[in-house]
């Protein structure tokens, strides 16, 4: 019998190391772990990072990619304060409805209007592109087994095809990406952008900031929700210590 | 039989109320002195943590529907919207998300606890059946709640699913076409999914006041599974099991809180954050944890019809489970084999949901397989069969004076295995 038991408990076990290995190898080349504050159990967004994200999102990658679930103002959660929100948004010219005439009319962006978008619908992202559409990244980190590390993993992945590899015409070789052949060029390269603070514009720094300002944008209530959760799972134990010490006492008296 | 009742409660008010609709008396009959045996472990509680979560998903549910677009243009954005600008919408979104996956949690072990303690045997075959009504609309109401968010794994999901009405000849095809609302999975298909998605719950809700009142009438079984012979052996439902199920409320939303406020996503799939797109299937198409088992059973069978009639069978069977099971001892406790081999089926249920999560080729189809088999042999063959075989332990005399002196050795020293949690 015992003998059983513990057939059946390894069984369990090893069961559960393939499925968790199951999950794990579905996106075929693994990028390398990174350490991501915002993945640690307590951890909130590096918001000097996010904000160095934000800068590198701007100048490169918005050329292509949209954000279209994120709004100027959302940008408050990455430090910045109304006046800079306010000169980021004014510097893009975006929709305004209808003018008087009933015409089309365009005008400044305000915090209350949505990241503009580079190509006006995804048959001019396509046609911009080569014939890729590429993904919008409101939700990128979400949306990717493997999260952050799969996104840094990608923007740092780029090299030389080995030997005898066969890429198609307009395709670029990546380590992580499904196959290998990924239709985004290297899109950074070292001194690519100039912060403002000073930091050195490396690909794997650019990489480190615009992953965490993509995280940011995925889950921006991560902080507050995980806050929140230590209040409620405090609360929540000590509760069970109060509610079980009354159930003891209650039962006590029965046999 | 009308006429006004007499009521004992002595505030005016609540005695006025009673005299005329005697709602106090009935809650005082079924929830404060109803006698419940005294031996309960907490097994006992996922009963009552399967109401409390179907609460919680009523409740979150009701205000999630507020700020919902069933519209397939609008419906993903809208969730987005939910989750980024309505005041504290992540968190109803993610207990809502998080909450089904604690339902089918706290339903499947309660399940367990009544197969492994012969819940279902006489009198208690009707409340077991209903039971198994409430899982199928839990199924039903589940899968077309992950429709909603309208994600790429909603959309092929649905599909895939609602595909697998077309194995049935004839009628099949004409059951897809009424679920679609149309000729594939669509803006029809969305709006009914949403409506009856908020429906289903409702009709959940009766079915488990059924269950409750099937309850109160056999009463509860026990962990030694026998009959209850005297009032020594029970005790009033309060304060003795309000408390004991405040404990596990407490416990049980803890766990919950770990997975909403720090692993929303633990148990979703990275392809949801893609809105649905009818011209690329994803590489894997993958139900929800929860379904995993029953897409093992689906794909163990090379035959689609056949496949198709397995999985439902797998749930159907427990329906007619109280007649299957031959055995008149209620708890596995007394039932030597039967206590190894519950094992043996729940070590196969779980080598299903691993099946279920892999792509079916190599290995993965030969342990479906061999996992299939086992899940329906358990029903079919080994529960006809080991109650007419199995040479069953004494019971004890009551649940009051459990000790009979056993065998020594193996499970008997029940005295002091029927309550182990209790005094702790």
């Amino acid at each position: 019998m015992r003998a059983l038991r513990s057939l059946i408990a390894g069984a369990l076990l090893a069961g559960l190391t393939l499925t968790s290995q199951a999950f794990a190898s579905e996106a075929a080349p693994h990028p390398p772990a990174q350490n991501w504050s915002f993945n640690k159990i307590f951890g909130t967004y590096d918001l000097a990072s996010a904000q160095r994200g934000f800068q590198v999102y701007s100048e490169v990658c918005s050329a292509c990619h949209s954000m279209k679930l994120m709004f100027y103002r959302d940008l408050e959660g990455i430090g910045l304060n109304e006046a800079q929100i306010k000169a980021i948004a004014a510097a893009v010219t975006v929709p305004q409805g209808l003018d008087d005439q009933g015409a089309p009319k365009e005008g400044p962006g305000t915090p209350a209007n949505r990241f503009k978008r580079p190509f006006p619908n995804d048959i001019a992202a396509r046609a911009g592109n080569n014939g890729a559409l590429p993904p919008d990244l409101s939700l990128i980190v979400n949306a990717r087994e493997g999260g952050a590390d799969y996104i840094y993993g990608i923007l740092t992945g780029y090299s030389d095809p080995p030997a005898g590899f066969k890429l198609q015409d307009g395709m670029n070789y990546n380590k992580y990406f499904p196959g290998h052949q990924i239709a985004m060029p290297k899109p950074l390269n070292d001194g690519q952008v100039t912060y403002a603070d000073g930091t050195t514009a490396s690909v794997e720094q650019m990489a480190r900031d615009v992953t965490t300002f993509l995280a940011w944008a995925s889950n921006p209530e991560l902080v507050e929700r995980k806050q929140m959760g230590v209040r409620v799972i405090l609360f929540l134990i000590l509760m069970t210590g109060v509610t079980y010490g009354v159930k003891r006492k209650i039962w006590a008296s029965v046999h | 039989m009308a006429g006004l009742h007499k009521s004992e409660f002595s505030n005016p008010v609540v005695n006025w109320i009673d005299t005329r609709l005697p709602i106090f008396t009935m809650m005082q009959k079924e929830y404060g002195v109803f006698p419940t045996p005294k031996n309960f472990n907490y097994f006992w509680n996922f009963g009552a943590l399967a109401m409390i979560n179907l609460v919680i998903m009523i409740a979150t549910g009701i205000f999630l529907a507020m700020n919902y677009q069933p519209n397939t243009e609008l419906a993903f954005d809208s969730v987005q919207r939910i989750m980024r600008d309505v005041n504290y919408g992540w968190l109803l979104r993610y207990v809502h998300q998080n909450g089904a996956s604690m339902f089918f949690i706290v339903t499947y072990i309660h399940i367990f606890r009544g197969l492994y303690y012969g819940s279902y045997k006489a009198p208690r075959e009707l409340l077991w059946m209903l039971g198994v009504v409430i899982l199928l609309l839990m199924m039903a109401t589940a899968f077309m709640g992950y429709v909603l968010p309208w994600g790429q794994m909603s959309y092929w999901g649905a599909t895939v699913i609602t595909n697998l009405f077309s194995a049935f000849p004839w009628i099949g095809p004409k059951i897809v076409t009424l679920l679609w609302g149309g000729f594939s999975v669509d803006n029809p298909t969305l709006n009914r999914f949403f409506s009856l998605h908020y429906l289903l719950p409702f009709v959940i809700v009766g079915v488990v006041v059924l269950h409750i009142a099937a309850l109160h009438i056999v009463g509860s079984n026990n962990p030694l599974g026998i009959d209850v012979k005297s009032p020594q052996d029970t005790v009033p439902f309060h304060p003795y099991y309000t408390i004991k199920d405040s404990v596990g409320i407490c416990v049980y939303l803890a766990v919950f809180a770990a997975l909403v406020f720090f692993a929303p996503n633990f148990l979703g799939d990275p392809n949801n954050f893609i809105p649905a797109n009818p011209l690329q299937t994803p590489a894997d198409i993958v139900p929800e944890w929860y379904f995993l088992p029953y897409y093992a059973i689906l794909r163990s069978v090379p035959n689609k019809l056949l496949g198709v009639c397995l999985m439902f069978a797998s749930i159907l069977v427990l329906f007619v489970l109280p007649w299957l099971d031959t055995s008149r001892v209620r708890s596995a406790r007394f039932r030597p084999i039967y206590r190894q081999l519950i094992w043996v089926f729940v070590l196969a249920f779980v080598v299903l949901g691993v099946c279920g999560a892999n792509k079916p080729e190599g290995i993965w189809v030969v342990l479906s397989r061999v996992a299939t088999l086992y899940y329906f042999l358990h029903f079919l063959v080994i529960l006809p069969l080991l109650g007419k075989l199995e040479r069953p332990l004494p019971l004890p005399e009551s649940i009051s004076q459990p000790v009979t002196g056993g065998r020594g050795g193996g499970p008997t020293p029940s005295g002091a295995a029927a309550k182990p949690m209790e005094k702790a």
